[in-house]
């Protein structure tokens, strides 16, 4: 008989849903049928139980080809690079549990290396604003209960987060928001018309690259000086600013989702320093909160456990042994590799060969490169080694962050049919590392 | 050779590459999802680029061909995406304004109408890029 | 078996009232017994002072606003010199952070200083599991947490219908859920209102929407408390806190205790423990006017035996302040302008983080100092009133050996009160500097140990050499005889063990890591029966409100780590 789980986790986006349904089949090995979940979650659960899944490490071989090779062979040709690597980076964790990301920070702190994840190229700057400036912000049922204005700016909800909408913000009917959608604001701030404007009561198209004016703009209003305000400002017109202002100061409980657009554009963390205090001024008026659209599921999650582990959630340079040292700019994985300092480089739970700029592929590929990931990936396809893991929420659980940082616990939903989870395999290279550096002391 | 029209480009996420990606990066709804700039179609006109066909987009750090289309998204005359993933990182500079964070949105690319030229699939972009490609 | 025995040293255990006596302690197999076999291994503490492990009743050390404040303060990291690249890695992580440590260094830390066991001060529910990781990476010192109540939507319903039963219920519903251990309160009514961008200023001030006043959450939380028997009382952040002419709220807060008797089969007396009692003893109308009202705090509690405080020192440093009351952190980021995080939890509570400079030249934090210390000097039952910093609100917990300097030496304290700039308002607003008593090591045992483990309800495990108690013992390099005259080498004896021994295994030594034994997540199991009128709330309340669905809501049995349960049955 094929047996319904319940209130499974989805491994994708930062949404971090639990709601999801996955009858699995009599024996455990198959997902037959998945349901409460969006397009791109399908796929992961499909995935897991695939017939091309990679099932064992494979070692490149001088032809250029990849051997098969036993786990026992993959945690020791890691370990003896580890130890012989003086700046070895791992970089990733975009889908990797908890438990995971903390067995890797015992790895990179006993090797004496590089520790990053995805963050460092995609909210990383969001983490430099929150330094300077805080953050004040809400669990994302705050803003199903209670927000009556919502703002996403530089993200597009309806592409990367797809129950984003629906489940946590602008849809929802929740204590104090019974009507749902009828009853808020929806403004979205963007250059491009999406999807997501598609579905917005206004839509501000501000020049790509000048948000930072945009927020300056508002932040005037707010503090009295609407006056001196130029009649455009980042191709919005000003009858729209203060339109859009008013709304925003008289909201009862307002929430501004910001995402890559801001972070991968000109001015990186100061467009979100200005956006903290934009809110920061909200707050003498009314009752405002911001949040990250973090990516991936997990995605906040290392930077939550590595916190915890050396006080610094990215970009962790951890050669010191004695104390971490955290810098980016410096110690970040791109900065890195296109200065090619480091002399290997751990992939794991990420594709650093597809979503890095070519010029720091090619740098990081000068030395020694291994990808720790389930799938086929670019990463892996020009990788010295292999070494497929269990997927997080389908072969494994583990306690995962959500975009607003609330743990949820996913569950496994088929059994692994022999395939290490990223914990374990780690720890497995940890405990070498114990050994090696041991004779060598 | 007229002036030179230099173009905006952003690169950002959409849910067709969110689904290929999961389906696999070797996969055809990856290639199909990836090599495509998203334009306007004022932009296509001046640039005597027809719908559909394949251009040149070179920025300071490198160039790949990708299938011209009009944007869906809206974008306004001036500014072009290209989904993030293979294609887009030909091209996007690796420079960081110091924060680990390479300039996926808003640098200038030009862009050529290149019809004669072919796309390349992601493993050779990639593979090609590190010396490891190799023609079947 | 393992059998230790620590010979001849000064023995301060208030909970067997032995007063500074030579004696010996016996251990066997991590526990204190009456003796040991010849076999045993001798520890000798020969002119050294012997005591319980320590106990802190009131930390913030695990959980996602402790680790947010880690992660917002990279330069919490940078500026201690002693920390980078000053200290040789100990034990077998890195050391990092001075305000707010790394799970590492907290454990290492508390160790250090002769505690083996704390008391996280505040769970949000929502993020149970995010605790319990934290705790499972926190080296040594076992850790029990209190999930928080005073702005529960549940608790606000049940309370203002007068349904203790059923709140009751609900609460020992969550303390299985959360694998929490007691019942926090902070800002009654307060954090909820703030969710709204207000706050409640007083026990009378209504919640919005809920119309629940905050003296009705306080009595209804007690009177639950005392329902269930838990092993600890209420544990009362009030309303107001920080503000000038704020300890008439406290006099109101601490009087509806009047009245209530503890009702536990655990030893506990008191019915509501008031923590950091130092923000909330404020006179003044202003800035200006500000002053100690200590003595007023300090003459109620001391006649309120069903009352227990901690003092919440100011240590003058900086530091980054963190609480549920997320309408105080906003009212104090406008005053220092500093960064801001705040996180409101769904239906549950707040939070907000300021980092904070109590710059000893200003003379409100020189008052603020005065103030925590006269707290502790005024006390008649010192089983009654703890050391606390309210890590790290005050200061970090790393202090406590310079606050116990301070009680135990008026040379010390005059010495710190020389150095302020304001040291004229500061003793124009406080009666400090004509204190001159002087605590002696046995007090400080109560106030650090005995007294403490007994408010929590563990004093038969924690805070006590006693036969049958987990054998975690502090033995301090520090002649209970010959006492130093210079008040700085009290201040190092208790920052450095001789010996911490944890379960009957020596963790530390000469001041150094040695061991690294698992530690207990401590919580408590109320068994009583279903309650289906509540289990239904619940349901309703995960279908319609939550952003998490029930299934997993309550922390997985393997996300929780060497759980040690206190049980209560419950009728």
């Amino acid at each position: 008989m094929p047996k319904v789980i319940e209130n499974v986790g989805c491994p994708y986006c930062g949404c971090s849903c639990d709601d999801v349904r996955v009858t699995v089949s009599d024996d455990g090995k198959k997902v037959l049928e998945v349901e409460n979940v969006c397009a791109i979650g399908t796929e992961i659960f499909k995935h897991g139980s695939s017939d091309h899944r990679i099932r064992k490490p494979r070692l490149r071989q001088p032809d250029g080809s990849m051997k098969d090779i036993t786990y026992e062979e993959a945690i020791e040709w890691t370990a003896q690079h580890l130890y012989k690597a003086k700046k070895p980076l791992m970089y990733g964790f975009g889908s990797t549990n908890c438990e995971g990301q903390a067995a890797a920070a015992r790895v990179m702190e006993t090797a004496g290396g590089m520790l990053d994840n995805c963050a460092t190229i995609c909210h990383g700057p969001s983490f430099l604003a929150i330094f300077d400036n805080g953050y004040p912000t809400c669990t994302l049922g705050e803003v199903k209960n209670r927000a009556d204005v919502i703002v996403y700016w530089g993200s597009n909800p309806a592409h990367a987060h797809p129950r984003h909408m629906s489940r946590y913000s602008i849809f929802p009917r929740g204590f104090f928001t019974g009507k749902g959608q009828k009853k808020r604001t929806v403004i979205v701030v963007d250059p491009r018309y999406t999807d997501t404007a598609n579905v917005a009561d206004i839509h501000l198209r501000v020049k790509q690259g000048h948000d930072y004016e945009l927020f300056d703009a508002f932040r005037m209003v707010v503090n009295g000086h609407a006056d001196d305000l130029p009649d455009v400002v980042a191709d919005v017109p000003k009858e729209q600013i203060l339109e859009v202002a008013e709304i925003m100061a008289n909201a009862r409980f307002g929430t501004t989702f910001f995402g890559m657009g801001l972070t991968h554009s000109d001015g990186r963390n100061h467009n979100i320093d200005i956006a903290i205090s934009l809110t920061r001024d909200l707050n003498k008026v009314a009752k405002w909160t911001i949040m990250a659209m973090r990516g991936h599921y997990n995605i906040a999650g290392p930077g939550v456990v590595w916190s915890w582990t050396f006080g610094f959630p990215y970009c962790l340079d951890l050669t010191k042994k004695n104390y971490a040292h955290m810098n980016p700019g410096e110690t970040s994985s791109v900065d890195m590799a296109m200065r090619d300092e480091v002399d290997m480089f751990i992939n794991i739970g990420t594709d650093a060969g597809a979503h890095f700029p070519i010029p720091a592929v090619q740098h990081l590929k000068k030395h020694p490169w291994v990808t720790i990931d389930p799938s086929i990936n670019m990463a892996s396809e020009i990788s010295d080694l292999h070494i497929p893991v269990c997927i997080c929420g389908v072969d494994v659980g583990g306690v995962v962050y959500r975009m607003d940082n609330v743990p949820i616990q996913f569950r496994q939903v088929i059994d692994p049919q022999g395939l290490l989870d990223d914990e374990t395999l780690l720890n497995k290279i940890a405990d070498r590392l114990d050994e090696l550096n041991a004779q060598g002391a | 050779m007229a002036e030179k029209y230099i173009l905006n480009m952003i690169t950002q996420r959409a849910v067709e590459e969110g689904i290929a990606m999961e389906i696999g990066k070797t996969s055809p709804e990856y290639f199909d999802a990836c090599n495509i700039i998203e334009m306007n179609e004022q932009d296509m006109k001046k640039l005597g680029i027809l719908k559909n066909t394949n251009v040149r987009v070179t920025s300071e750090s490198g160039q790949v061909i990708v299938k011209a289309v009009v944007a869906r998204q809206t974008v306004y005359p001036g500014l072009c995406h290209i989904r993030q993933g293979v294609w887009a990182n030909q091209v996007v500079p690796p420079r960081t304004q110091s924060t680990g964070a390479p300039q996926y949105s808003g640098f200038p690319v030009t862009v050529e109408s290149a019809p004669e030229e072919k796309l390349k699939t992601a493993l050779q972009l990639v593979q090609g890029a590190v010396g490891m490609w190799k023609e079947v | 078996m393992s059998e230790l025995i620590i010979k001849n040293g000064y023995v301060f255990d208030p909970i067997s009232g032995i007063k500074g006596d030579k004696a010996d302690i016996a251990i066997k197999d991590g526990k204190i017994v009456d003796k040991v076999s010849a076999k045993a291994k001798s520890i000798d503490a020969n002119g050294k002072t012997v005591m319980a492990g320590g106990v802190d009743i009131h930390t913030h050390v695990v959980g996602p606003k402790v680790n947010l404040g880690r992660e917002m303060r990279p330069e919490d990291k940078l500026f201690r010199g002693s920390v980078r690249g000053g200290i040789v890695k100990q034990g077998k992580r890195m050391e990092m952070g001075f305000s707010i440590p790394s799970t590492w260094k907290t454990g290492y830390s508390y160790a250090r200083l002769g505690y083996t066991y704390v008391n996280e001060a505040a769970m949000p529910p929502l993020m149970a599991p995010h605790v319990h990781e934290e705790i499972r990476d926190t080296p040594i010192i076992d850790i029990s947490a209190m999930p928080v109540f005073g702005n529960n939507w549940f608790c606000l319903e049940y309370l203002k219908n007068k349904e203790i039963e059923n709140n009751a219920a609900y609460i020992a519903w969550l303390l299985k859920a959360t694998y929490g251990v007691g019942i926090k309160c902070v800002n009654p009514g307060g954090t909820e209102a703030w969710a709204w961008g207000e706050n409640c200023v007083n026990i009378h001030d209504p919640v919005p929407y809920f119309d629940i006043t905050p003296a009705e959450i306080i009595k209804g939380l007690i009177e639950s408390n005392e329902y269930l028997g838990l092993p600890h009382s209420l544990h009362l952040h009030g309303n107001n806190l920080g503000n000038p002419g704020n300890y008439t709220d406290t006099l109101d807060t601490l009087k509806l205790a009047e009245g209530y008797k503890a009702k536990n089969k655990f030893g506990r007396t008191q019915v509501i423990h008031n923590t950091h009692l130092q923000f909330h003893s404020y006179k003044g109308n202003s800035w200006g006017t500000f002053g100690s009202a200590a003595k007023e705090v300090m003459d109620y509690v001391n006649k309120a035996d069903n009352i227990t405080i901690d003092l919440g020192c100011v240590t003058l440093d900086e530091t980054t302040t963190m609480t549920a009351d997320g309408p105080f952190e906003h009212h104090l980021q406008s005053l220092n302008h500093l960064k801001w995080a705040n996180c409101d939890v769904e239906l549950e509570t707040g939070s907000g983080i300021v980092p904070f400079v109590y710059d000893k030249d200003s003379a409100v934090v020189g008052i603020q100092w005065a103030t925590g210390l006269e707290l502790g000097l005024y006390a008649k039952d010192m089983m009654r009133v703890f050391i606390t910093t309210d890590h790290p609100n005050a200061g970090p917990f790393t202090r406590y050996p310079r606050i116990i300097k301070w009680l135990m030496s008026n040379k010390a304290r005059l010495a710190t009160l020389d150095s302020m700039k304001g040291k004229a308002k500061v003793i124009a607003a406080t009666d400090l500097a004509s204190m001159d008593r002087e605590l002696n090591l046995y007090e400080i045992a109560m106030m650090t140990r005995a007294g403490p483990a007994r408010a929590l309800g563990m004093s038969n495990m924690y805070g006590s050499l006693a036969a049958g108690a987990d054998a975690n013992i502090a033995i301090y390099d520090l002649d209970a005889k010959k006492l130093p005259t210079d008040p700085e080498l009290i201040e190092e004896a208790f920052s450095k063990t001789a010996y911490t021994i944890k379960e009957g295994v020596i963790v530390v030594q000469g001041g150094e890591i040695v061991a690294e034994p698992p530690n207990h997540t401590v919580w408590t199991k109320v068994t009583m029966p279903e309650n289906t009128q509540v289990m239904r709330d619940i349901k309703e309340k995960f279908t319609k409100s939550y952003t998490v669905n029930l299934e997993n809501y309550a922390v997985f049995d393997d996300h929780v780590y060497r759980p040690r349960a206190i049980e209560v049955d419950v009728a």
